[in-house]
């Protein structure tokens, strides 16, 4: 009887051991999140003022410069890389909720998730023997062309999924009403979708705006104002990378600052994404 | 009779998108394999047996990079488990709902935002020194970047995944299966240990499988730490390279276009290695329907 009760006991023990074990561990995961988070701003904000925003980067010695090359690099490397990803990505995810069975559709299923598999940097490669080769010259079209790449198979997902579930009713009503199945599919089943569009486009971008691998040997990075797409240009988290890595202490103080700004950026993005799916979420 | 034309004008370029995704994976393989073709020429089967890369003297065996990006990513494997398995019990059986689930939930979600970039820029500049005192307290060679560094900011950085996809994975596990251990009187510690991770194995290994096609790609945090250096590892605290890293370093700089194919072609072997990984891990979910 004793011993029975005392074995109780020590399972019991165990159990709140375990607990214990999981609640530690679990939260020992923020202590990074939280260090990275502390370290970049306290060593970032400082750096952060109007004018490294605004100023192009100074030669080595000179004190002040700024980042403004790389913002306006990373934003023109955004867009033309949504400009090439976003209707293919959305015309491919009506494709696939259109055709739920079929050879082509699956096949394009599955190749969209060995896209997302592929290692960014084998993308990188791609749209250096793609476009530099061809070209001649590194530039921002070929960044963007990789970048879109990796944009992709994100937007067809969301934007397969989305359409998925809007109700047969909504496209019945409107073919019983004489409408043409193409204007169905445009007028009535993507527009029901917008929202879930949207975010996976919104996370598309967050996904690539932080991307440095694929720019290494594409976009390559440039000190000076480029807004030219067939020449090299800079972008954020390039930036960040040629300063972390150098041996010099005022750049990376600009690396910080530079960092700062990026996870603002990245995490902007992915909070607007999930407040538009969380609010305009279309509930059928 | 234009209402019809729409439509099959409509159809056809669906379905002219859908083949055009076929066709650029397609032509990501092939331009690969073709890329690399000199290098096949030029390297022969000593590509992958070779542990000296020198490309001065033209000599291009890149086992050594293989050895590295394998060793760092099973190391920050072992790392991250135990951690990801907490937070899968944790959001999975005993928080499934409520403040602190979406609190940890939204740490998680913030995590996989950050851009490796930061990663590799905090690791450099806040974890090397830490590693660098605890390589000088062994009587190592403090070099501070290096496999163990790689493998920490990997860990860190793969916690997210294997974690999100694991709680799903136990969240799944049936309410009857938990109810009869409890019934028969295990405490929920036993009922864990024997019943919810048992039923829940397959898909944590899934999400193992995919956190380590994750490892094995990255690219930037691991090159900023690891040191690189073209050398087969001696230890955990010797610097390396690994596939990704290599390309990173050398891909800008190669001039001669064996040296370029050869690059190329640790890029295929690269791809291939985290496909084949990744894709066992996505049949073993969509065999779950997850």
């Amino acid at each position: 009887m004793h011993t029975s009760h005392s074995n109780i006991r020590l399972r019991i023990i165990k159990d709140r051991l375990f607990l214990a074990l999981v609640v530690l561990l679990s939260f020992a995961m923020i202590v990074p999140l939280l260090l990275i988070i502390f370290h970049i701003v306290k060593n970032g904000i400082g750096v952060i003022n109007w004018e490294f925003l605004t100023a192009l980067p100074r030669p080595m010695g000179e004190t002040g410069g700024g980042i403004a090359n790389a913002l306006a690099g990373t934003m023109m490397l955004i867009v033309l890389a949504s400009l090439i990803a976003i209707p293919l990505g959305v015309l491919a995810g009506i494709y696939l909720a259109e055709q739920k069975t079929g050879r082509i559709a699956s096949g394009v299923r599955l190749c969209m998730e060995v896209l997302q598999g592929i290692p960014s940097i084998v993308i990188g490669i791609v749209a250096y023997a793609w476009v530099v080769i061809s070209m001649g010259t590194f530039s921002a079209l070929s960044g963007s062309v990789a970048l879109a790449i990796m944009m992709l198979p994100v937007i067809v997902r969301s934007t397969e999924e989305t359409l998925r579930l809007v109700p047969d009713i909504l496209r019945e009503a409107s073919l019983a009403l004489g409408v043409s199945y193409a204007r169905t599919v445009l007028k009535i089943i993507v527009p029901s979708g917008l929202t879930g569009i949207l975010t996976g486009i919104l996370l598309a971008i967050a996904r690539i705006t932080g991307e440095t691998a694929p720019l290494l040997f594409t976009a390559f990075g440039n000190p000076y104002m480029s807004l030219n797409v067939l020449k090299p240009v800079d972008s954020l988290p390039l930036m960040i990378f040629n300063y972390a890595t150098s041996p010099y202490p005022e750049w990376h103080a600009k690396a910080w600052g530079a960092a700062l700004v990026l996870v603002v950026f990245v995490m902007g993005m992915n909070f607007t994404a999930k407040v538009i799916a969380k609010r305009w979420k279309v509930q059928f | 009779m234009i209402k019809v034309s729409f439509d099959s004008i409509f159809k056809t370029v669906l379905k002219a998108v859908g083949v055009l995704m076929l066709l650029l994976l397609a032509g990501i393989f092939v331009t690969l394999v073709i890329d690399s073709l000199p290098a096949m020429k030029a390297a022969g089967f000593a590509f992958f047996t070779g542990t000296t890369w020198d490309p001065v003297f033209k000599e291009y065996g890149s086992l050594v990079f293989l050895v590295g990006t394998l060793l760092t990513s099973f190391l920050a494997l072992a790392i991250s488990l135990p951690f990801s398995l907490a937070i899968a019990i944790f959001l999975g059986e005993y928080f499934r709902s409520g403040l602190v689930s979406s609190f940890l939930k939204s740490a998680i979600e913030l995590m996989a935002g950050i851009p490796s970039v930061i990663f590799g820029m905090w690791g450099l500049f806040v974890l090397v020194p830490l590693v660098r005192q605890v390589e000088m307290q062994f009587g190592v060679a403090p070099y501070g970047i290096g496999i163990l560094t790689a493998s920490l900011i990997l860990a860190v950085m793969i916690i997210p995944y294997s974690a999100s996809i694991s709680s799903d994975v136990v969240n799944l596990v049936p309410a009857d299966l938990k109810e009869a251990a409890l019934s028969l009187g295990a405490t929920r510690y036993e009922m864990i240990k024997k019943v919810v991770l048992p039923s829940a194995r397959s898909g944590i290994f899934a999400g193992v499988l995919l956190s380590l096609g994750r490892a094995i790609g990255e690219t930037m945090a691991v090159t900023m730490v690891i040191g690189n250096a073209n050398i087969l590892p001696t230890s955990i605290f010797s610097p390396a390279n690994t596939m990704a890293s290599i390309i990173a370093n050398e891909f800008a700089e190669a001039t001669d276009a064996v040296y370029i194919s050869c690059l190329i072609e640790v890029g295929l072997l690269l791809m291939m290695v985290t496909l084949v990984i990744s894709m066992i891990g996505r049949y073993i979910m969509h065999r779950m329907k997850i």
